[in-house]
């Protein structure tokens, strides 16, 4: 039962991270429409920023805060200069195309500006203590509950910031209407850039407590794996569903360690069960378990 | 005059829409635009509010040229438009719609006119957390009128505001919309297809065919010229 219980942990510990990449796949879904092929190594550049901060001698935290300031700007201006100019010509595969290609370019650009030669692997200071915490007579590794507060953390700020601030409000009307959005007066492409910005920080959050795990270093590869099972939440919980990306991301996480554990033949290709998972749940639900059903009357 | 389009052409791309448009509203004055389908109404409204891009000729607003503003620039000064369709925000809210039409303002009144426009529109109080896409067209239309008014704008522009309502519900609408324009001053340029209640509450009308103003006069002069009640008015 502890082992049950473990892998389960391990599963939340790792799932924190999928929750937040696919967060920023969805915020970046809802405000733009299009799905962000460069959102895990845009989180992997931002990685390396945090890392390099650490490296200047700043402790995790202050350097994560470094990171995510640079990555907000950072992910506004990719908006701005990189997206924008070929979203104008108004075919949606262009812009999932220069994704793909910004995933590639960042990943080399990775490589290129913090990997000295012959380096293998960096290592990225621990965000969380050692050890375990008892709650309730369990035993939870303080590094698992605090990846959990982490991610709580960041659903309360986004909630505040989307359902309560003016700034959100425009932000869900350029969502949900474009058109109408500029007739009140808001400017679409700042909102853009916002949702964007939102989403790079995630991102940063999600790439840096990635990294920093007690054994082994990170290298370039980080956040690839990440992306997929980022992917399969994001789709699990219904592409426009902050709610669905959370829940989903942990479910995977959990998924994928019980499956390790546990079905001995999946060895090494147990990314089989979360997509199998995600393959039955969209044959029944398309729109995913929180998905909107899109209502619409004439 | 408050708004004042001088020799406007444009259109979309290659297509001019428009060839040589000029009109006028004046302060505190409702304009109607008649004409048949195709003439260019929702066209002379996208030019006005700056959703067309290269249009030639002037747009003048408050005496200041707004040719070549955006929609987003032309609504901070107080042009407000409710489109063809309503262009409500479907999957938001009652009330989060009417927050949007106050997104730009920075005074505090914003509480207070939300009351207001509650009052004079019940139904929407009612339905103030249901989304916007879910209500009936009359409702969306009040819902788009509202959001427009709690701009506080000093020009609202209507297209084909009667579009798929039911006779009742639009005689309804035009009534509210003349007693808002008495009450507060509100100049209003409407585009519409049931000409006789447009021309009811207005006091100026222009006849637009193919792209420029054929006819234009007082409401009354209009409704009593034989053409323009033989084509639009149906007798």
């Amino acid at each position: 039962m502890q082992l049950f219980f473990d892998q389960v942990l391990n599963g939340i510990g790792t799932g924190a991270v999928y929750s937040s990449v696919a967060l920023a796949l969805v915020i970046i879904y809802r405000t733009t429409g299009l799905l962000n092929f460069a959102q895990g190594e845009m989180a992997l550049f931002s990685t390396f920023v945090t890392w390099w901060l650490t490296d200047q001698g700043l402790g995790i935290w202050p350097a994560l805060l470094g990171s995510m300031v640079f990555s907000f700007f950072a992910g506004a201006l990719i908006e701005r200069v990189i997206i924008r100019p070929v979203e104008a010509a108004k075919n949606p595969l262009n812009v999932v195309i220069v994704t793909l290609g910004l995933f590639l370019a960042l990943n080399a650009l990775c490589q290129l500006i913090f990997i000295k030669p012959g380096q293998e692997a960096l290592q990225m200071p621990l965000m969380f203590p050692k050890g375990d915490i008892s709650v309730l007579g369990l035993d939870i590794p303080k590094a698992i509950l605090g990846r959990a507060i982490v991610l709580a953390i960041e659903c309360a700020v986004l909630y505040v910031l989307l359902q309560k601030t003016k700034i959100g409000l425009a932000l869900r009307a350029v969502a949900s209407n474009p058109e109408s959005s500029r007739l009140v007066g808001i400017n679409p492409g700042n909102m853009l850039m916002l949702g964007w910005g939102i989403a790079a920080v995630l991102g940063a959050i999600a790439g840096t407590m990635a990294a920093s795990r007690g054994t082994g270093g990170f290298d370039t590869s980080l956040m690839q794996q990440v992306l997929v099972y980022a992917f399969a939440a994001a789709a699990l919980g219904g592409f426009d569903s902050p709610v669905g990306a959370v829940i989903s991301g942990l479910i995977v996480g959990i998924a994928r360690a019980l499956t390790i554990q546990y079905v001995d033949f999946l060895q090494g290709i147990e990314l089989v069960v979360p997509l199998g998972l995600i393959f039955i749940v969209l044959l029944f639900k398309p729109n995913g378990l929180f998905g909107r059903n899109i209502v619409e009357r004439v | 005059m408050l708004l004042e389009l001088r020799s406007v052409s444009g259109g979309y791309g290659p297509v001019n829409v428009l060839s040589g448009l000029s009109l006028g509203v004046a302060e505190g004055e409702v304009g109607v635009i008649l004409g048949a389908n195709g003439a260019g109404k929702t066209t002379t409204l996208r030019a006005i509010c700056g959703m067309l891009d290269g249009i030639a000729g002037e747009v003048f607003f408050d005496d200041s040229d707004i040719t070549k503003d955006s929609p987003q620039a032309t609504a901070r000064k107080g042009i407000a438009h409710v489109p063809q369709g309503r262009g409500t925000f479907g999957d938001l809210t009652v009330d989060e719609n009417l927050r949007l039409g106050a997104i730009t303002r920075k005074d505090g009144g914003v509480r207070s006119d939300l009351d207001r426009w509650y009052e004079a529109f019940p139904r929407l109080a009612e339905r103030r957390t249901q989304a916007a896409g879910s209500m009936s067209g009359g409702e969306q239309q009040m819902l788009a009128i509202a959001r427009a008014l709690m701009s506080r704008p000093r020009l609202l522009l209507l297209d084909e505001p009667s579009l798929g309502l039911a006779p009742l519900i639009t005689r309804d609408l035009f009534e509210r919309l003349g007693e808002i324009n008495r009450t507060e001053g509100l100049t209003m340029l409407i585009v519409e297809q049931n000409a006789g209640l447009a021309l009811e509450i207005a006091q100026r009308g222009y006849v637009l065919e193919t792209g420029s103003i054929v006819a234009e006069g007082t409401a009354e002069e209009l409704g009593a010229d034989e053409d323009v009640r033989k084509a639009y008015l149906g007798f």
